[in-house]
């Protein structure tokens, strides 16, 4: 037993502050994005959530630019994007999709710049793979508490926005009749993207922030015809591919000669591993 | 006030008339149907009524509403079965998490046993069938007990069987809740056994009474400005508009056309 133990958990993964932070905040980053991920999925939104993610990257490049800690400058540049995505998106049918498209590349160019000058004019290297495809056993400590309250922010505009959203994301005709102001909805629902999508960014990197957002959310749909509880599966299947990755990753370095893998890899991988075989259960 | 009176309602989108000096009204515990072909400005109408277009002139008054739109596109793997829609219609304006509430679980189930929807209460909405989905929003559209119930044509893509199936319980609720129902089609047939009152929409203008008054060759030839056949086979009628009336302008017709019948 204790072998088996020692197999998996390479010597000390329990004991290591880096790895603490990281299974906190990765943790924390994939409950917020499955439950989020849900609305997602089911508004039909994988694309804008996927842009948001690579416009945050020029936050986050900048961020580092600036020596400020990298979840504010994620964080700035996604509500940014989030709030003149929906204010030039909804007034025409699939403008939302053009708005989207237009934000994105002017995020992304952004983000080229940030990250040249990144590289260029300050000592710190491995930005653009930091900032892209996150280092989570780089998290220093006091980010913790920012993505908490950054975390519990989110958390708190799914619950309060639950019925609306839901109602919406159904019909927003429905919803309208009922009352509900489906563009305030809408901007609400953004902005909570926008928080989740900053604090996967600092774990698993922008790109891959969207893995996290739409891959155990779609999964979770396979499994459950309950909103609620597709949203507890998809907390549930991104926090345990989150833990599990952060293992497999910690175990690599012994695997590996001295390196070890990326978090976000193995992560990533479970995810996808997740969604095959949920999807050939139900075939 | 309950039920719904239109009044001189005139609609115009992007600058072009849709709607001229409509008016009727719907008493408590009438079912109206709304007639009209494509284009003849029937969701318009609805959507102004409900509040979402605002009128060019002219008033609507009405009571509390339900609605049931136009072919909704549901998503099968939707995570929302049908119990939760028509709890969403209870208060799915509301903001926070909804509790656990022994009352607001049996107000939903008396809802589903009123459209006769138990039977698939569990299933994900979008992976029942036009008449089961129809039914759900049904439910989900009276639970707040309105007195004014829209409809826009609920019956278009459903088969005949699921068709009369969706317009007897359109009936009975009307009768025995005393509500007021305002239903659009394209098609009078399926509606003839229950309809109390038509108003027949040609070109944004309305022809408004009971079937026999209103669909009749010469109130329909006025309407339209245009000869219009009027044909009834088999208990079913068929209204048979000159091919040129529907390929010719509506700005051409306006020049045409006879005032309006009141």
């Amino acid at each position: 037993m204790s072998r088996l133990a020692g197999l998996l958990l390479a010597a000390g993964f329990l004991t290591s502050a880096p790895v603490h932070t990281a299974l906190l905040v990765g943790g924390g980053a994939a409950v917020i994005s499955g439950v989020v991920g849900v609305f997602t999925v089911i508004r039909g939104q994988a694309f804008a959530g996927h842009a948001l993610a690579d416009v945050s990257s020029a936050g986050g490049s900048l961020a580092f630019l600036l020596g400020v800690n990298p979840i504010l400058g994620f964080l700035g540049m996604a509500g940014a994007a989030a709030a003149g995505m929906e204010a030039v998106g909804v007034r025409r049918l699939r403008g939302r999709d053009l708005a989207t498209g237009v934000v994105l590349g002017a995020g992304l160019a952004l983000a080229a710049l940030f990250l040249y000058l990144d590289s260029t004019t300050t000592s710190t290297t491995g930005a653009a793979i930091t900032v892209m495809f996150g280092s989570m056993f780089a998290i220093p400590a006091a980010t913790g508490r920012l993505a908490a309250v950054v975390g519990g922010a989110a958390l708190a505009g799914v619950a309060l926005m639950y019925r609306p959203l839901l109602l919406a994301s159904v019909d927003a005709d429905l919803a309208a009749a009922q009352g509900v102001r489906v563009g305030g909805a809408g901007l609400m629902y953004a902005l909570v993207l926008a928080l989740s999508v900053a604090l996967s960014a600092v774990t698993v990197g922008a790109i891959l922030s969207t893995a996290l957002l739409i891959g155990p959310a779609a999964t979770a749909l396979r499994l459950s015809r309950r909103p609620g509880q597709a949203m507890l599966v998809a907390a549930a299947i991104g926090l345990a591919a989150t833990w599990l990755g952060i293992l497999l990753a910690y175990d690599s370095y012994v695997w590996t000669p001295g390196h070890g893998w990326p978090v976000s890899f193995f992560i990533v991988t479970l995810i996808m591993a997740a969604h095959l075989l949920a999807s050939r259960g139900r075939a | 006030m309950s039920g719904l009176a239109v009044e001189r309602l005139s609609v115009a989108l992007g600058g072009r008339p849709i709607l001229r000096e409509v008016s009727f009204e719907v008493a408590p515990g009438q079912f109206v149907g709304l007639i009209g072909s494509n284009g003849a400005g029937k969701t318009t109408l609805l959507r102004t009524i409900l509040g979402f277009q605002a009128p060019a002139a002219g008033s609507v008054r009405r009571g509390s509403v339900g609605y049931v739109p136009q072919k909704i596109l549901l998503d099968p793997d939707l995570p929302v079965r049908a119990r939760d829609l028509v709890a969403l219609g209870l208060d799915g304006s509301r903001l926070g998490l909804p509790l656990p509430s022994a009352s607001r679980r049996r107000r939903v189930e008396e809802m589903l046993a009123a459209v006769d929807a138990l039977a698939f209460a569990d299933e994900r909405i979008g992976r029942l069938s036009g008449g089961q989905q129809q039914r759900v929003l049904i439910a989900h559209a009276l639970i707040r007990r309105p007195t004014l119930l829209l409809l826009d044509e609920p019956l278009a893509n459903l088969d005949l069987h699921s068709a009369a199936g969706v317009v007897t319980l359109l009936g009975r609720l009307c009768r025995e809740q005393g509500i007021a129902i305002l239903i659009s089609a394209h098609d009078m047939n399926p509606l003839l056994g229950v309809m109390d009152r038509i108003v027949y929409l040609a070109d944004g203008r309305a022809a408004v009474g009971t079937v026999d008054e209103v669909v009749r060759g010469d109130v329909l030839s006025e309407l339209y400005g245009h000869h219009v056949d009027v044909i009834r086979v088999h208990g079913r009628i068929l209204v048979v508009v000159a091919p040129a009336a529907e390929l010719a302008e509506p700005e051409q017709h306006a020049t045409l056309l006879p005032p309006a019948p009141r």
